[in-house]
């Protein structure tokens, strides 16, 4: 499942939706999973009373979570080298979100092969929650 | 966020994965995940973030006994809050996360995290006043005293909510 250096090109795009309408529900499984019980994820009530947002949005790393899925099935299990997200927008209960990889370089280094690959999650209305770059290692 | 002990607990990989909406049997089939590559059952890519349940002073986490800022009787279970924004009581909101891995995140594994402060920096922001922006380090080491994963965290904390 891993990639082959011969099959890849610079400019290659790899995509998933992976969340389609957001729920509550699954904020609140986040928040259970990660130990993250931030209010602002769950609680109407709070956020929009106390804290002045129009409602509950979900944590940055379950996007980023849904958008490591994205990475993992395309790079292979236990492949990636390094990960790293901005958080360029929140995102509310409903989002339908898309998450892409494109390849930037391919590159040797110390006879072992890699891949560098920008990554952007986008909402069905085009808007960039999520923007970032990814390694992985890939085979010869 | 400093960890003593973080063990790596394959119940805790699934719920996890489940959350991010992530079926891959390599998260949950020990016997499919002896067919793979890892070998093993590993952890999703952003699975060491959930050391916070390890982490005994977490604070989103309500305490027992302690009030939490979350609604209640009332919409903050805080007798007296403090104003201010940025969460609303909370730490701030989460602008950056980095990860490098240098070895596959196992379950049985334990792991023992130590945090380092990193840069802060500030930015006028466009929606929600001056943006104060802050680092930190997180270094992952298994039982050998190996590293596993380095985090970086970049927290920010607004002058009022700011919404996109």
């Amino acid at each position: 499942m891993s990639l082959k250096r011969n099959n890849l090109n610079v400019g290659d795009v790899y995509s998933e939706e992976v969340c389609n309408n957001l729920s509550r529900t699954q904020i609140v499984q986040y928040a259970g999973s990660s130990g993250d019980y931030n209010p602002l994820h769950s609680d109407e009530i709070f956020t929009t009373q106390v804290a002045g947002y129009p409602s509950v949005f979900a944590h940055g790393m379950l996007s980023m979570g849904m958008t490591g899925r994205m990475l993992t099935n395309y790079v292979g299990d236990g492949r990636l080298t390094a990960f790293g997200v901005r958080f360029t927008s929140q995102v509310f209960p409903g989002a339908t979100l898309t998450a892409s990889a494109t390849i930037e370089a391919i590159r040797e280094e110390n006879g072992e092969h890699f891949v560098d690959l920008s990554v952007s999650t986008k909402d069905s209305d085009g808007v960039e929650v999520i923007k970032g770059q990814a390694s992985a290692k890939i085979d010869a | 966020m400093a960890v003593d002990k973080f063990p790596i607990e394959a119940g805790h990989i699934m719920l996890f994965a489940r959350s991010i909406g992530d079926a891959n049997p390599i998260y949950y089939d020990e016997s499919y995940a002896e067919t793979t590559e890892p070998g093993a059952v590993i952890a999703p890519p952003t699975f060491v973030q959930a050391s916070a349940q390890f982490d005994p002073d977490y604070f989103l986490r309500p305490k027992i006994g302690q009030e939490w800022f979350g609604s209640a009787k009332g919409p903050t279970g805080i007798t007296e809050k403090k104003g201010g924004g940025g969460g609303g009581g909370g730490g701030g909101l989460h602008a950056e996360q980095h990860y490098v891995y240098h070895k596959p995140l196992k379950a049985g594994d334990t792991l023992t995290a130590t945090v380092k402060p990193g840069n802060s920096w500030e930015k006028e922001g466009r929606r929600g006043g001056k943006l104060m922006f802050s680092e930190s380090v997180t270094e992952y080491r298994d039982l050998s005293g190996d590293l596993v994963v380095t985090a970086t965290s970049v927290g920010v904390r607004t002058e009022r909510p700011a919404t996109s």
